[in-house]
């Protein structure tokens, strides 16, 4: 796999210090590890939302940012799908005006026929004038990740994708990321700290732990060579149903 | 009846101009004063705060001061423009408008700083200015606030009196407004009248005050 991304990040912070490096093709990407390792930290500055203090992040050759010749891109020009961990959609508009409010010129005819595609890509069109208030879990994070690809991102971020939707769903939803990823071949950059889904979804997983990378690879190569007794423990308790899980 | 009707189109007519200034500038400071820091931040929050502890005398002392023919400003503008704000209803709007900004900025201050942060931040990443982040995202979300926000300014406006009386004075169908009213009758000894303008403030203020409660309570949570 071709690197199309390629992260370093540090940053310190009162209490906690991160140091992180790794590269990713357009894949699935996982960042695992526990809760305060600094996953969802490296996904603020890798969305320009929050500055690191150093480092270098490239996607397919553009430079987004790099500490040592002042380049930080604003979110606005990193052209990314960012899917928040409780969505964020906007209260006060229906379903289809939060994915409209995503496009360029939320008027034109263009516009209009874009949201079409993706509440119907979504099977969203009998919700579509809902508010976010009415709508269910599962709803409304296929409106969020809708209105994430309104400005056909160039890579993904999406942060506990399967944290918020009923295990029912889960693994239908699993299903979806990967169809959707196999589809836009763009890099899809997602947290969890369930390492049964990490190894269900992930292409290539980034272990994280306070704030370091621990280990990068397949999951196949994580779970066969794990690089130290942190790593071990952590797969040894999927152990065989880890194995079944990426297989699926 | 007429004194009663003159004073109440007084009083609207200064508590609505009042209230669109407070509308302009307050809306400004409050979105400022909750989304940046910057230094002299806390002396502006309690300059703009003041008038609401100290005695609105003392506020109207102030005016007369700023506004005054001999005032630092009011003296330009007499020179300029051969007109002060002084004795006139403009006078008892900029009156109102000082004692109710607080009132604003303090309640639509609030209302936007507990817009959740990750509806600007998401809005950042879809390609929206902080301009268009504001006006499409903040303000709507926290419009309830703004609006209750702007009612107490309102209320606090009409019945504005000490500030009024230092600036404008009390001249009866020119800057006698239903608080300053409401003492000339009782100065006269006309209670019915008194009596007919208190009433009617309260019920204005009572409305007004109803409807700002009723606006703090969210329709979208």
């Amino acid at each position: 796999m071709d690197v199309v991304l390629s992260v370093s990040l540090q940053k310190k912070l009162p209490g906690f210090d991160l140091d992180v490096t790794w590269e990713a093709g357009a894949e699935i990407v996982v960042l695992f590890g526990p809760s305060g390792a600094g996953k969802s930290l490296t996904f603020q500055m890798l969305a320009g939302l929050t500055k690191a203090d150093q480092g270098l992040v490239r996607l397919g050759g553009q430079v987004l940012f790099d500490a040592a010749s002042g380049i930080h891109l604003p979110p606005q020009q990193r052209e990314v799908g960012y899917l928040f961990q409780h969505y964020a959609l906007f209260p006060h508009m229906s379903a289809e005006d939060n994915i409209l409010f995503a496009h360029a010129h939320p008027g034109s005819p263009e516009a209009r026929v874009a949201v079409q595609s993706l509440l119907q890509q979504f099977h969203l069109e009998g919700v579509s004038r809902l508010m976010p208030k009415a709508l269910s879990g599962g709803q409304r994070q296929r409106v969020a990740l809708a209105r994430a690809l309104m400005r056909n991102p160039r890579w993904l971020l999406l942060d506990e994708p399967l944290s918020a939707v009923d295990l029912s769903v889960r693994r239908r939803i699993r299903a979806e990321l990967k169809q959707l990823q196999r589809t836009l071949a763009i890099p899809m950059v997602l947290i969890t700290h369930d390492l049964g889904e990490a190894l269900s979804l992930a292409d290539f997983l980034v272990i994280y732990d306070h704030g370091r990378v621990l280990q990068t690879g397949s999951p196949e190569a994580v779970l066969r060579h794990p690089k130290n007794p942190v790593i071990a423990e952590w797969v040894g308790d999927v152990g065989l149903a880890g194995e079944r899980l990426f297989s699926f | 009846m007429e004194p009663l009707l003159d004073a109440l189109r007084l009083s609207l007519m200064v508590s609505l101009s009042a209230t669109v200034a407070v509308a302009l500038v307050g809306l400004g400071l409050a979105y400022v004063l909750a989304s940046r820091d910057f230094r002299g931040k806390h002396l502006l929050d309690t300059l703009i705060s003041l008038p609401l502890v100290l005695p609105p005398t003392v506020v109207g002392y102030y005016l007369v001061v700023l506004f005054g023919r001999q005032g630092w400003l009011g003296g330009a503008l007499h020179r300029w423009l051969g007109w002060s704000l002084v004795f006139t209803w403009q006078g008892a709007a900029v009156a109102a408008f000082v004692v109710a900004l607080p009132l604003m900025v303090r309640v639509a201050r609030a209302a936007i700083e507990s817009v959740d942060q990750d509806l600007i931040q998401i809005s950042a990443t879809l390609g929206k200015s902080e301009w268009e982040t504001a006006m499409r995202v903040v303000l709507p979300v926290a419009r309830q606030g703004i609006l209750a926000g702007l009612l107490l300014a309102f209320a606090r406006a009409l019945g504005e009196f000490g500030a009024t009386l230092m600036i404008a004075g009390n001249i009866p169908g020119k800057t006698s407004t239903l608080p300053l009213s409401i003492y000339t009758a009782f100065q006269n000894g006309d209670d019915g009248l008194a009596q007919s303008l208190a009433v009617l403030l309260t019920l204005i203020s009572g409305l007004v005050m109803y409807l700002a409660n009723r606006w703090t309570v969210s329709r979208w949570m």
